[in-house]
């Protein structure tokens, strides 16, 4: 009892240790939200006054073709890159399960692009799928094989961007499937052993349903990392060609810091955020198994 | 799966992995008419991209721009994660678990619905172009909060109680008694934060417009997106390896501790 008795004491102390967050949430977090609903009624570019306008950002908001554009352009990143991320996550992980040597050194290796800077993979890879000199052409052509347009062509553009996150992100999803692998009690192998279980059953009907919980965690954290894609459009292609890798973040960036519309890009971004939480949320409905 | 093949492909994707970086380092010391090779070796090797890139750009002054400000927000990160931790893991009083719960709820928000007002901000306070648009908004992270309260709570009761009998007051006991008991965690709270703040690239490209302020990341980006770099793609690529190479260092001695701090962040959230 005495126990809790001292850690009863006082709630000055919990208030004063926590005083520090809550003038961070109330200066960083709790004033840009309001003020962010704020934005949304008001055109604005800073140096003006302010202007209340209602709904009409929301108005805008409806019609902007390149605003839908950017949007789906993020989803075409998402749907290439989830599912690439998380097979060669899995395999790379299931390889690295198996008794090996070397098993820390190929995990640091496979680990390495996700601690570099975006900059620098992005500029990295802009060389690699450069038409002429890059290194990725040069072997398609050693191969005997035709070149590929991977950073000039609409339709390339953003496939090739989604090959490079996949590239920068992998090892991350690697040693999470490896945490989640390695939680997967042996005796259910051998169980299926016993039962003549070939090793793809084993996989589709052990490993897999095992894995939810990481696959629910590795499909959120790409979607989240997903909508955030910026940098590497930004440095490489600056949104093009013809606006083919124009994602949301870049489209938000450009209206409000090159046009400088705050209270429209506040609004885009208002927007913008119900569609992750909401796309969020679905996965986790229809990723998510119920036992 | 037999033996071999487990390793031809794990060689095979240890290659994909290293041999663009690789190729990227052999690039920069290559001439620019030779960097459209694949090959790593060229018998004309010269430092003339780095020589670009240090007289084109002050690199040397973003390079310290990003250690102080990734530094600080480190520091900061883990004095105020592990202080508010401690007071929602130790300590009862009135609206712990609401502050709890809201802490929980900011990690939903989507940076994007706050990132203009935050910008904004920035402008009314006078931040903009200077060290405090890129330290003060990274001081606080819901994310160490949280790491550094669930370690505390495993902490036995006992330790504590025996330092408040010995008249320490709970700052004392937070920086006295547990600090050197959490190693783990503070090294995984520094390095997310540290690697967080020193890649960041968004953010200073918003607030920071001086030259003199730049990050590293930052000027990397402007030099080469703003053609400064003339097209030439061995200074573009320097510049960049020039931006990798601290990091790879760190991480090449303290791999394992990246990697677990990585995972462990990732499993949490």
């Amino acid at each position: 009892m005495k126990s809790a008795q001292l850690k009863t004491r006082g709630d000055k102390t919990g208030y004063l240790m926590s005083l520090p967050y809550v003038l961070y949430f109330s200066l960083f977090i709790g004033f840009p939200l309001l003020f962010s609903f704020f934005l949304v009624f008001h055109k604005w570019n800073i140096v003006m006054p302010m202007q209340w306008i209602g709904l009409r950002n929301f108005y805008r908001l409806f019609q902007d073709i390149q605003f839908f554009i950017s949007i789906r352009n993020t989803l075409v990143f998402l749907v290439i890159h989830i599912p690439l991320q998380i097979t060669i996550a899995l395999l790379l992980a299931i390889l690295l399960n198996q008794k090996i040597k070397f098993k820390g050194f190929f995990r640091a290796l496979y680990f390495l692009p996700v601690i570099v800077s975006g900059v620098v993979i992005t500029i990295l890879w802009q060389q690699l799928y450069a038409y002429e000199t890059g290194l990725l052409n040069l072997l398609l052509t050693k191969l005997g094989l035709s070149k590929i347009p991977w950073l000039i062509d609409s339709g390339w553009a953003m496939p090739s961007i989604a090959i490079m996150a996949t590239w920068k992100n992998v090892g991350l999803y690697i040693v999470l499937f490896l945490v989640g692998l390695q939680g997967i009690p042996r005796y259910l192998y051998e169980a299926a052993e016993i039962d003549g279980a070939r090793p793809v059953q084993q996989f589709f009907h052990i490993t897999l349903p095992a894995l939810n919980s990481t696959m629910v965690l590795v499909v959120i954290l790409s979607t989240i990392g997903g909508f955030s894609l910026f940098i590497e459009p930004f440095v490489m292609t600056g949104g093009g060609p013809m606006n083919s890798t124009l994602s949301a973040m870049l489209y938000i960036y450009n209206q409000a810091f090159y046009f400088g519309h705050m209270g429209y890009a506040a609004t885009l971004g208002f927007f913008f955020a119900f569609i992750i939480l909401l796309v969020v949320l679905l996965q986790k409905k229809f990723v998510e198994r119920k036992d | 799966m037999k033996k071999p093949l487990i390793y031809i492909l794990l060689i095979a994707g240890g290659l994909i992995f290293a041999y663009p970086f690789l190729w990227m380092i052999s690039a920069t010391f290559k001439p620019e008419v030779e960097i459209g090779s694949i090959g790593l070796w060229s018998s004309n090797f010269t430092m003339r991209s780095y020589a670009a890139v240090f007289q084109k750009i002050p690199i040397g002054r973003a390079f310290l721009n990003s250690i102080f400000v990734s530094a600080c927000v480190t520091f900061s990160v883990i004095l105020f994660g592990s202080i508010v931790g401690y007071a929602l893991s130790r300590l009862r009083f009135f609206g712990r678990d609401f502050l709890f719960g809201l802490i929980l709820f900011t990690m939903v928000i989507p940076f994007q619905i706050t990132l203009i007002p935050m910008y904004i901000l920035m402008v009314k306070f006078g931040w903009v172009d200077s060290y405090m648009a890129l330290i003060v908004p990274g001081m606080i992270s819901a994310f160490g909060i949280l790491l550094f309260r669930q370690f505390f709570m495993d902490i036995p009761q006992d330790l504590i109680d025996a330092a408040k009998i010995d008249g320490c007051n709970d700052l004392e006991i937070l920086f006295r008694i547990i600090y050197p008991l959490s190693r783990p965690v503070i090294i995984t709270v520094g390095i997310v934060s540290f690697m967080g703040s020193w890649n960041d690239v968004l953010w200073p490209l918003i607030v920071i417009r001086l030259q003199q302020l730049m990050t590293l990341p930052q000027m990397v980006t402007i030099f080469a997106v703003g053609g400064q770099a003339d097209g030439q793609l061995g200074a573009q690529l320097a510049a960049a390896t020039l931006l990798a190479v601290p990091i790879v260092l760190v991480y090449a001695f303290f791999q394992r501790y990246f990697i677990e701090s990585m995972a462990t962040t990732g499993l949490k959230n």
